[in-house]
């Protein structure tokens, strides 16, 4: 009785987490795109060189966002499975692009009225064993004399 | 503070070697609790990304602050670097080359 009950438990986490999952993933791409398209004037370079030298900067910064994402409990145990084989791990694929797109974003956001950020790095670190990792995008901020 | 080897529109006249900044934070176990439970449906854990946020706010700040004991007024170069140091600990790391400018 009580491995039926197990049973019954597990099967409605893995139902809940691939709906919702499912929609939370969907929703946060869609947001991801959006502001992503929004904050296109504000060039991001992975370089130092890209400094245009003919125009005075006002202002630097040191710019940074970060977040903390995991997966839900389907992709959870589809990641597991997929561990005993080998392979794609295609579950945790989309989890990190999220994550990065969306600390490249806070970063932006944070540098509001800035012209360009230079040399941008992105770090990721493993929180949980259970899929959950931090994503820290930084950059350096210029503000052009106008 | 930049984390490029220059502060744009300004000329470096003195440097002053290295700086850090650390700190090691644990998770509460609450939040913790209500972690585990977004980890059913996935998504954003927002108290963690606040957590590390403040963590790295207090890194940074002894970071400035023994660039400050140094005479320093700008920081170059600036790094960070995370690390796992047990199962519920994590420590955050910060450092760059402290300069003074113009």
């Amino acid at each position: 009785m009580r491995e039926l009950f197990d049973l019954i438990y597990f099967c409605i986490l893995v139902f809940v987490g691939y709906t919702v999952g499912t929609m939370v993933e969907k929703e946060n791409y869609r947001s991801i795109r959006e502001r992503e398209s929004a904050s296109l004037d504000l060039p991001v370079v992975a370089g130092e060189d890209f400094q245009d030298e003919s125009i005075a900067v006002e202002r630097s910064e040191m710019v940074y966002g970060n977040i903390v994402i995991g997966t839900d409990y389907f992709r959870l145990i589809v990641a597991g499975l997929r561990n005993l084989l080998g392979g794609e791990v295609s579950a945790y694929e989309t989890l990190v692009d999220r994550g990065r797109r969306e600390a490249v974003l806070r970063m932006k956001e944070r540098a509001a009225g800035a012209d360009i950020i230079l040399n941008l790095r992105i770090e990721t670190c493993q929180i949980t064993q259970t899929g959950t990792v931090e994503v820290l995008a930084y950059g350096t901020a210029l503000y052009y004399k106008k | 503070m930049t984390n490029i080897e220059t502060i744009p529109g300004k000329k470096i006249i003195e440097h002053y070697g290295l700086v850090a900044g650390n700190t090691v934070r644990a998770k509460n176990v609450f939040k913790d609790m209500g972690a585990s439970l977004k980890n059913i449906v996935g998504g954003e854990l927002r108290s963690y990304t606040e957590l590390l946020q403040e963590s790295r706010a207090q890194a940074v700040s002894r970071m400035t602050q023994q660039a400050e004991q140094l005479g320093a007024n700008a920081i170059v170069n600036v790094r960070f670097a995370t690390s796992n140091i047990t199962q519920g600990a994590s420590e955050l790391y910060v450092y760059g080359t402290a300069v003074k400018v113009e």
